[in-house]
C-alpha cells in the first residue's frame, strides 16, 4: 500500500450516440487506484467495467470527466507504454512462436536483441510455460495460451497490469489453478493490478480492493477493502471471512439491480 | 480397395472416365458428316457403323479429334521433337511462359502495393477500386489487340506487351485478396498493437501483412492462371509464330484441328502445373510459420 496514485478518476462520464438514443455506458465514476493494488472491477455484463478499462488504457475516450495514469494523461501513459493489458483472448499471433510472441511488444519498443531474449525466457519463467518457446500457439491449450499471453502483456515490465476477464474462456479447475499463480505473480512482481471480471470468488479471491459496478447508468456502486491477508491460498476461499466479503458483494449487486430483468 | 473409394482417386477417375465418353460420343457425331460425304464421293454404299465409327476416329481434319488422336499428337510434339525445334510444345510453351511469368511477378507486386494503398488511404480507395474494378470488366480480346498495337507503335515489341497483358489479368485476383487480407486483423489485435503504441507501419508489417500471407497466395492461383491466359491472348492479335497461343493460331489457319487441340490441352496442363507450383510454394510458406496441423 502507498500513497502514490496509479490511476485517477473523477467524474468520468462516457454516452454512447446509438440508433436507439444515448446509452450512458459510464456515469459520473469516481475512483483512486495506489500503486501495488489489486483492483477488481465486478458487475454484471453492460454495467461498464470492460469499458471503464478501456478508458483507462485509452482506447475509449471519455464523454467528461477527468482521468490520471501514473499521474499522466491516460493518453500519455498509453504512449509511454506504462501498462500492459491482457484481453479476453490470448490474441496471439499464429505464425509466430510463443517466444516471437512475447517478443512482439519489445521488438515494437526497440529493445535490444539480447535484452529481449533475456526478458522473454525470464517471463516464461514467470508464467510457467519454459521449454515452450519454439511452439506455435495451436500446440499450446487455452490455459497455456492466456499464461503466454500474460507473460507478453508484462515482458516489457510496465507498473500496471490492465486485465478483462482473462481467464473468463478457462474451464475452473484451470481457472483456480492460474488465480493462483497470478497472485503469486502479483505479490512477487509488485505491480498494481486493474483486473475485470465477473466472478465473485475470484474478485475476492485475488484483490484488495473490490469494485462493485450496476448497469444501466453504469457507476460504482460499493468499494470493499478487504482485510483478507496479502498471502493467500485457494482454502482461504471457505473461510468466514471470505463469505462475509463474497456476501457484501453479492448484496451490492443485488441492491444495484444486477439481478433484475 | 476401400482406400481407391473412400480417396479421391475413384471419384475423379469416374468423372474422367465420363468425360472421356462423352468426348468419344462427340467425335463420332460430329466427324460422321464429313466422313458419310466422303463415303459418297468414293461411292461406297455399304458401310458399317463400325467402318463409320473406325473413320471418323482417323480423320487427317475432324472437326471433333478424338483423345487418342490428341494424345498421340502431344506425345508427338513434346517427346519425339527436341526442345529446340519449332515444331516442339515445350519451345512454344516456354516462349508462352516467359511473358506469364514475368507478367505474373509483375502483376503480384502491383496487386500487393494497390491493396496498401487502398487500406492505408481512404483516398485511394475512393479513387481506385472503382477503376480496378471496371478494368477486369472490359473484354481483354478488344483491349489486347489495342495494346500490341500501341506498344509497337512505341517500339515496344516482343516480351514486353504479352507480358504487359498478363500483368492486367493477373493484378486484380492479388489486388482484391491482398484487400481482404490486409483488412483481416481483428480489432482485438489492431487493439493490442495500440496499446503498444505501435505505428502504422510497424502494424503494417507485423500485423497486416502476415495476417494477409493465405489471402495473397489464394489470389495468386487465380493470378497465374490469369497470367497464362493474358500470355497466349497477347499472342493472337499480331500473327505471332512462336508460343502456344501461335500455334492454335497457326493451327486455325492451316485447318490443322489436331494441332489446336494439342496447343491447347498443354496449355491447360501448364496451367494447372503452375497453380499446383504456387500451392506447394503456399504449403511450405504456412508450415514454415507454424500454420498446418
Amino acid at each position: 500500500m502507498s500513497n502514490i496514485k496509479s490511476v485517477e478518476i473523477k467524474n468520468l462520464s462516457l454516452v454512447f450516440e446509438t440508433n436507439d438514443g444515448p446509452v450512458h455506458a459510464l456515469n459520473d465514476i469516481g475512483l483512486d487506484i495506489s500503486k501495488g493494488d489489486f483492483v477488481s472491477l465486478i458487475g454484471p455484463s453492460g454495467c461498464g467495467k470492460t469499458t471503464l478499462l478501456r478508458v483507462i488504457a485509452d482506447l475509449q475516450e471519455p464523454s467528461s470527466g477527468s482521468i490520471l495514469v501514473n499521474e499522466k494523461p491516460a493518453e500519455r501513459a498509453r504512449m509511454e507504454r506504462d501498462y500492459g493489458y491482457v484481453f479476453q483472448s490470448p490474441a496471439l499471433f499464429p505464425w509466430r512462436t510463443i517466444s516471437g510472441n512475447i517478443g512482439l511488444p519489445l521488438e515494437i519498443m526497440g529493445f535490444e536483441k539480447s535484452d529481449r531474449i533475456k526478458r522473454i525466457k525470464k517471463n516464461l519463467e514467470l508464467v510457467n510455460l519454459l521449454g515452450f518457446e519454439k511452439k506455435f500457439p495451436w500446440q499450446l491449450s487455452g490455459g497455456m495460451q492466456q499464461r503466454a499471453s500474460i507473460a507478453r502483456a508484462l515482458s516489457f515490465d510496465p507498473e500496471l497490469l490492465l486485465m478483462d476477464e482473462p481467464f473468463g474462456a478457462l474451464d475452473e479447475i484451470v481457472r483456480d489453478h492460474l488465480n493462483e499463480q497470478l497472485l503469486e505473480l502479483w505479490r512477487k512482481t509488485e505491480k498494481t493490478v486493474i483486473f475485470v471480471t465477473h466472478s465473485i470468488p475470484e474478485a475476492v479471491f485475488l484483490s484488495t480492493h473490490i469494485v462493485v459496478m450496476s448497469p444501466r447508468p453504469g457507476k460504482i456502486f460499493d468499494i470493499i477493502k478487504s482485510p483478507l491477508p496479502s498471502k493467500r491460498d485457494l482454502s482461504i476461499r471457505e473461510t468466514p471471512e471470505f463469505l462475509k466479503i463474497a456476501q457484501r458483494v453479492r448484496e451490492g449487486l443485488r441492491a444495484g439491480h444486477s439481478y433484475d430483468d | 480397395m476401400n482406400k481407391i473409394i473412400s480417396g479421391s482417386t475413384l471419384p475423379i477417375l469416374s468423372v474422367l472416365i465420363f468425360i472421356f465418353a462423352i468426348w468419344y460420343v462427340g467425335t463420332v457425331l460430329l466427324n460422321s458428316p464429313f466422313q458419310k460425304d466422303v463415303y459418297k464421293r468414293k461411292g461406297v454404299d455399304n458401310y458399317s457403323y463400325s467402318q463409320l465409327i473406325g473413320d471418323t476416329m482417323s480423320q487427317k481434319r475432324p472437326v471433333l479429334p478424338p483423345p487418342h488422336q490428341v494424345m498421340a499428337e502431344l506425345w508427338n510434339s513434346t517427346v519425339n521433337k527436341k526442345i529446340t525445334s519449332k515444331r516442339s510444345l515445350i519451345y512454344h510453351a516456354g516462349i508462352t511462359l516467359s511473358s506469364t511469368i514475368l507478367g505474373f511477378i509483375i502483376g503480384s507486386l502491383l496487386g500487393i502495393i494497390l491493396a496498401i494503398a487502398i487500406v492505408y488511404s481512404r483516398t485511394c480507395d475512393k479513387t481506385l477500386m472503382p477503376w480496378i474494378i471496371t478494368s477486369q470488366t472490359i473484354p481483354i480480346l478488344a483491349i489486347a489487340p489495342m495494346i500490341i498495337v500501341v506498344l509497337s507503335a512505341l517500339g515496344i515489341q516482343g516480351l514486353l506487351p504479352k507480358a504487359f497483358i498478363s500483368t492486367y489479368l493477373s493484378f486484380f485476383p492479388v489486388t482484391i485478396s491482398m484487400v481482404k487480407g490486409l483488412r483481416s486483423p481483428e480489432t482485438i489485435e489492431l487493439d493490442m498493437m495500440k496499446t503498444w503504441n505501435a505505428n502504422g507501419i510497424e502494424t503494417l508489417f507485423k500485423l497486416r501483412l502476415p495476417s494477409s500471407i493465405p489471402f495473397l497466395f489464394a489470389g495468386m492461383k487465380i493470378g497465374i492462371a490469369a497470367a497464362l491466359v493474358g500470355a497466349i491472348i497477347g499472342e493472337l492479335p499480331t500473327g505471332a509464330v512462336s508460343g502456344l497461343g501461335a500455334r492454335m493460331l497457326q493451327g486455325s489457319y492451316y485447318g490443322q484441328m489436331v494441332q489446336i487441340w494439342s496447343a491447347l490441352f498443354f496449355a491447360s496442363f501448364i496451367a494447372a502445373l503452375l497453380v499446383t507450383i504456387i500451392d506447394l510454394i503456399r504449403l511450405s510458406t504456412l508450415k514454415r510459420f507454424g500454420q498446418v496441423n
